[in-house]
């Protein structure tokens, strides 16, 4: 009981109870179906509110550490460890937060097989949780790959025309990354005897040019699953086949497993080769900043648009990491949360008005926010979120990032951010651009093409504003008051930096 | 030279078995046609019987028969995953041989035979007994494949893996002789004791090679591997299902007593040769399954893949700090395929229709809508074979790959995890079918089936949660081995 018990056991597991209800019901019972997934899933963001609760942010290190002996036998020494830091609270916050509001979504846009929908959907939060928790390598190694099954599905299920395609390349290059992650990770807890990821950071004694290897097949795995340029391929056609629900999951926490991995992993327990690495990093950061944005606006489709821009800010999330100073790492660590509200909120909306026309190409669009308000405004707001506009979430993350990336001495050059900076500028065209072709102008032809059917595309309904206006809130705190949620962070960012030694 | 019962004790297990299936060959005579339930009945009851004298027996150490035959914690371990593969494959034969017209008793009477082969296989200490087992568990198995007689498919099956068996049977036998000829002994204690006082010589090189490319035909490792795709498909499923695990558990358990205790001397020259044996059966197993479009030639690709994951637990053998180890997590990956393989076995018998229809795997289309349950356990499967979690797969791969980057072969273990990359392609390809293609399949409902696949399923991941248990009797297994 008391293993149960413990707030980040319960954090992580408890969807399972949901799952197990869910399989004992009649798949004809969808409603039902969808409200015990939906209840379950705000019990877990409850559970994630109560362990803010008891979080102390002055502390950088491990909280509420849940540790347990697990395989201790033949010469094994692996332990069920689950511990939350300033690096992954809001992460995990983040998790538990979206997961709620995507099971909202799809309450109209998903009809077929809701109750496998929603098993797999409930199995996916407890990976994602159990990714950001795992203080074990073995254990955490056993969630990321877990992570993927239920994403293969939700893609390969009920995906756009050409799902499978994708949920297959999905599933095969994560798991490429992954093996050879696992191979450092065998390696690693062969020669430190532990799997214990704080255990072998407190170490830290591996050899510089065995490090570069061992940080090189776990970046192997990260910057794929992030992705950064040029690992990106998968991404933008799983995204645009995969579900809404899949694709703010998709954006809003799987991209950031990989960011975090470098946070959790790869910083600490490679330090000399992180270092040696933080320029080249920088460099192909930047390439990804400026060929996402290039390639977003390129996009006729705009689910697309907003799958690229997704490089794009990942690569802002990669400078900032790899600024390896204390505003870089913070500002990154924010961003992944901006992204994660603001490019989960794109596909939200995306996803509304395609269950209604059934088509993303933004030339046959037009003209919507007269027809629908309400939802102009709410695409306004969450467009210039992710542009970077003053005043909401976006610019406090990417501005920080640059500015931790300019005195970075680590990258040691400034023209990385400078170039950088350009891609902020990229990003209000494309995002701009976007919101003309389909918000403003004359009426598209799909306005037409979707009154002859019946009523004609109508604005946001209670579910669906209810669905956006927790993100709303947060875009505009983060954007108006980040310090509370800087303050989190600070002493385990502080901490992280003060351990690399940088020249 | 008096034989003491403490030499029969050694043996009980084997004994008892081969006893109990002469027995039943006389009383299946007595037992009318459409009956045939009551000899399946039996003979699991002998293999069950066996199996908990097997229990009993862990943590004996004995030698018997002048040091023929050995009882010990490896034998115990693999006699016991035997006798369950045993129960198993009579639990998957009994509904499938009564549907598909071949319910003869003689089916139970080979099945037990075979085991007993195996399980001496395991116990043997002595490179004649090696042999004598060898042909023990192969003999009653030709027979068996043949069983759909006359079905086509099936007699070639018996007819190819006879041929080749015997063929290999003669690689093993002149393995033994010319070992014989260096060591003067065919005893593994006295094989030991010639290699630790004399430097390697040549002649026991060339033998311990020949012994390896007879037991690469049994465990079908590349480049012996020809036969198995035939086999597999030809032989009636269920007989699939008992000898892709049962004799490769046997094959490596012999492979594994031998080289690890006899063969470590002349480690330097075969470690290369297992190398290559091992990537060479990865690649080739893996590559060749993705053009596959008939569910049981992708399973024996699939199984010959899985002999090269095991090959790779005998890479390290000549490096004493390891070879432990090594062993414990072949013996481990053992376990882990056949428990997925039986599994996996089982729904194709649920899919197998008459006249061999119902094998391709677009024949799979549509069955998570209608059999949930059953594409789920399937889906288990695959995720094993893939070696991801939560299964048994991840964790035995895991362990293997452990052993080999401890031993310092990191280029195998590449190898290893890009060829089981290449895997999760086609293992997907079946999961892609039965949930993302629409289709009307039809399953046949067997409760002995239903219940072998459920379990299998349930083992797979819960095994996968608590493997501690099943690590330490494995790694205990192997400790007296040196």
């Amino acid at each position: 009981m008391e293993f149960l018990l413990q707030p980040l056991t319960l954090l992580t597991f408890f969807p399972i109870l949901g799952v197990l209800v869910i399989l004992f019901m009649n798949s004809e019972m969808k409603n039902a179906i969808r409200w015990v997934a939906l209840v379950a899933s705000l019990i877990a963001f409850g559970i994630s509110i109560w362990v803010l609760t008891m979080f102390n942010a002055s502390n950088p290190n491990l909280q509420l550490v849940a540790k347990y002996d697990w395989i201790t036998v033949a010469g094994w020494n692996i332990q069920y460890h689950l511990g939350i830091d300033g690096l992954s609270i809001l992460l995990v916050l983040l998790t538990a937060f979206l997961t709620p509001i995507s099971i909202l979504s799809t309450w109209t846009a998903v009809e077929e097989r809701v109750k496998d929908f929603m098993l797999f959907f409930l199995l996916l939060e407890v990976g994602m949780t159990g990714v950001f928790l795992a203080q074990d390598l073995f254990l955490f190694y056993i969630f990321w790959e877990f992570t993927l099954v239920p994403m293969y599905f939700l893609i390969g299920i009920w995906g756009g025309p050409r799902r499978i395609y994708a949920a297959i390349k999905f599933f095969l290059y994560t798991m490429a990354g992954s093996i050879l992650m696992l191979l450092a990770i065998l390696w690693l807890g062969i020669y430190g005897g532990t799997f214990s990821v704080p255990d072998l950071i407190a170490q830290g004694n591996i050899p510089s040019d065995i490090q570069l290897w061992l940080f090189l097949a776990f970046t192997a795995a990260f910057a794929i699953k992030v992705p950064m340029w040029p690992l990106h391929s998968w991404l933008p056609d799983a995204h645009v086949e995969a579900p809404t629900a899949g694709s703010v999951i998709l954006a809003g926490v799987l991209l950031k497993m990989g960011t975090y991995g470098f946070l959790r992993f790869n910083i600490p327990l490679f330090p000399e080769a992180t270092v040696k690495a933080a320029p080249w990093i920088a460099l192909f950061a930047t390439i990804g900043i400026i060929y996402g944005a290039a390639v977003s606006y390129a996009q006729a489709d705009v689910k697309k648009l907003v799958a690229y821009s997704s490089v794009s800010h990942l690569g802002f999330v990669m400078l900032g990491l790899f600024a390896l100073n204390h505003q870089g790492v913070a500002g990154a660590i924010l961003q992944m949360i901006n992204h994660g509200l603001s490019t989960g909120a794109l596909f939200l909306l995306v996803g509304m008005i395609y269950e209604q026309t059934h088509t993303r190409e933004m030339k046959v669009y037009g003209g919507l926010w007269k027809i629908t308000p309400v939802f102009g405004t709410v695409m306004l707001i969450v467009a210039l979120s992710s542009m970077g506009l003053p005043g909401l979430n976006g610019f406090v993350g990417e501005f920080t990032i640059l500015l931790g990336a300019f005195g970075s001495q680590a990258i040691g050059n400034a023209w990385y951010a400078a170039v950088s900076a350009l891609g902020v500028i990229m990003a209000a065209v494309y995002v701009l651009y976007m919101f003309q072709k389909m918000f403003l102008g004359p009426q598209g032809e799909v306005v037409a093409e979707v009154k002859k059917h019946g009523h004609g595309i109508r604005d946001l309904n209670w579910r669906e504003i209810v669905t956006m206006v927790p993100i709303l809130v947060f875009i505009f705190w983060i954007g108006l008051y980040p310090k509370p949620f800087f303050a989190l962070m600070a002493p385990a960012v502080e901490n992280l930096v003060k351990m690399l030694p940088i020249p | 030279m008096t034989l003491t019962p403490q030499d029969y004790q050694v043996l009980t297990p084997y004994i008892l078995l081969t006893v109990w299936a002469c027995i039943l060959l006389l009383l299946d005579l007595f037992i009318p046609k459409n009956r045939k339930g009551i000899t399946a009945l039996l003979s699991a009851l002998g293999l069950a019987t066996t199996l908990g004298f097997t229990l009993s027996q862990i943590g004996s150490e004995e030698t018997g028969f002048f040091g023929m035959v050995v009882l010990d914690g490896f034998s115990t371990f693999v006699n016991a995953l035997l006798l369950v593969s045993g129960l198993l494959g009579v639990a998957l034969a009994y509904g499938y041989i009564r549907r598909t017209g071949i319910e003869r008793g003689e089916y139970y009477t080979l099945l037990l035979f075979s085991v007993t082969g195996m399980m001496l296989m395991a116990q043997a200490a002595d490179l004649i007994i090696v042999f004598l087992a060898l042909e023990l568990l192969s003999i009653p198995l030709y027979v068996l494949a043949a069983f759909a007689r006359p079905r086509t498919e099936s007699e070639e099956a018996g007819l190819k893996y006879f041929l080749l068996g015997a063929f290999s049977t003669g690689f093993v036998v002149y393995g033994i002789a010319l070992v014989f000829g260096a060591a003067q002994s065919t005893n593994l204690a006295a094989i030991v004791g010639y290699a630790s006082t004399s430097s390697p010589s040549l002649l026991l090189t060339i033998g311990a090679a020949l012994i390896l490319v007879g037991f690469g035909f049994k465990v079908a490792a590349v480049p012996f591997h020809m036969w198995t795709p035939d086999v597999y498909q030809g032989a009636p499923t269920a007989v699939t299902a008992f000898m892709s695990s049962g004799a490769k558990i046997a094959g490596f358990a012999a492979l594994l007593r031998v080289f690890a205790t006899a063969f470590p001397s002349i480690a330097v020259d075969m470690t290369d040769v297992l190398w290559g044996l091992a990537a060479l059966t990865m690649i080739v197993g893996n590559l060749i399954a993705i053009a596959q479009t008939d569910i049981k030639r992708l399973l024996a690709y699939s199984s010959i893949a899985h002999a090269g994951y095991i090959l790779m637990a005998f890479v390290p053998y000549g490096d004493a700090s390891v070879r432990a180890d090594s062993v414990a997590a072949g013996l481990f990956y053992l376990v882990a395929y056949a428990v997925t393989n039986f599994g996996a076995w089982g729904v194709v018998i649920a899919l197998e229709k008459a006249e061999g229809k119902g094998l391709a795997i677009a024949d799979y289309a549509g069955l998570s809508k209608k059999y949930p349950a059953l594409a789920a356990a399937m889906t288990v499967f695959m995720l094993s074979l893939i070696g991801l979690p939560p299964t048994i797969g991840l964790v035995g791969k895991f362990y293997l790959f452990r052993a080999v980057i401890a031993g310092g072969f990191t280029g195998l273990a590449i190898i290893g995890v890009l060829t089981s990359l290449i895997s999760a392609y086609y293992y997907l390809r079946v999961v892609v079918v039965m949930y993302m293609r629409d289709g009307e399949p039809t399953i046949e409902r067997e409760t002995w089936l239903g219940l072998t696949t459920g379990a299998m399923a349930v083992v797979t991941v819960v095994v996968s949660l608590v493997p501690q248990y099943l690590f330490a009797w494995a790694s205990e297994a192997v400790l007296k081995l040196f």
